[in-house]
């Protein structure tokens, strides 16, 4: 047992210990607090895979972003004492129905993944990633990332058209 | 033996499917953006997985950002949208809500 195998094993059973909390979890503020250290493990282990940017990127969207998005979310619409699963036996069926196939997909697609042969290039060892990433940015996906910008923007104006309070026009 | 690739699908698969049960069986629709937030990370996982190990190296991570930029602005219109459906409802249970306007 190297140190990288000890790492990678911790942050492992972290992201899937938080995100079962946050699935199962009865109450949806425990989950999104949940869904931090799911973040957090997924950062370490594009911390582990040589992608430095990735995971400050993955810090700084997901977590000072989208999670504090979410949170907001969950204290602006949500009643504490509101059910969430369904209850009752049809919603106790639809639960089974449910968890038996997606435990069947994910079986599945694990044995998939283990039996495959890939067709392995050994990496090049990268020193850093950030300059190559935007070169790599800026040359060979130029149009994608105008594109993205296009849609970040777009996303921005459509949101807060949504969101705004609408006057009683009479 | 070592940490490989193969350990890096299967965490992102058993991610993938613990997103998938839970964007079906919860009836809040934040948790449901939730549940897609987990199956986008386990994507990325893939992603920067076989930028190392399968030699996508640097597109990899370049695929992993535009991942991050479309999660990003999805979640910012799913908000808005679960706060416009909160003003009507009063709640934001996606089975029970079947009219666009009232």
């Amino acid at each position: 047992m190297d140190l990288i195998t000890i790492i990678f094993y911790f942050f492992a059973v972290l992201i899937v210990a938080s995100a079962m909390v946050v699935v199962f979890s009865k109450n949806i503020m425990y989950s999104a607090f949940s869904l931090l250290f799911t973040f957090f493990g997924v950062a370490a282990i594009y911390v582990l895979l040589n992608a430095d940017f990735l995971a400050l990127t993955q810090i700084m969207i997901y977590i000072g972003g989208i999670l504090v998005l979410i949170i907001f979310g969950v204290m602006l619409t949500t009643r504490i004492t509101g059910v969430d699963i369904k209850s009752g036996l049809i919603g106790k069926m639809q639960l089974g129905i449910t968890g038996i196939a997606v435990a069947i997909l994910t079986i599945t697609l694990g044995v998939m993944y283990s039996n495959v042969k890939w067709f392995i290039r050994d990496a090049e060892p990268l020193k850093d990633t950030i300059s190559p990433i935007g070169r790599m940015l800026l040359t060979d996906y130029l149009l994608a990332f105008e594109a993205a910008s296009v849609l970040l923007l777009i996303a921005i104006i459509g949101a807060a058209m949504i969101a705004r309070r609408k006057k009683n026009i009479n | 033996m070592g940490i490989g690739l193969t350990h890096y699908l299967i965490l992102s698969v058993i991610l993938f499917g613990l997103g998938i049960f839970g964007i079906i069986t919860r009836k809040n629709a934040i948790m449901v953006l939730m549940g897609l937030e987990l199956v986008l990370n386990s994507a990325n996982i893939n992603f920067i997985a076989f930028a190392k190990y399968g030699g996508m190296n640097i597109e990899g991570h370049v695929a992993a950002i535009f991942v991050i930029i479309l999660a990003a602005a999805e979640a910012a219109v799913a908000l808005a949208i679960v706060l416009n459906i909160y003003q009507n409802y009063k709640h934001v249970n996606v089975d029970e809500i079947d009219r666009m306007k009232e």
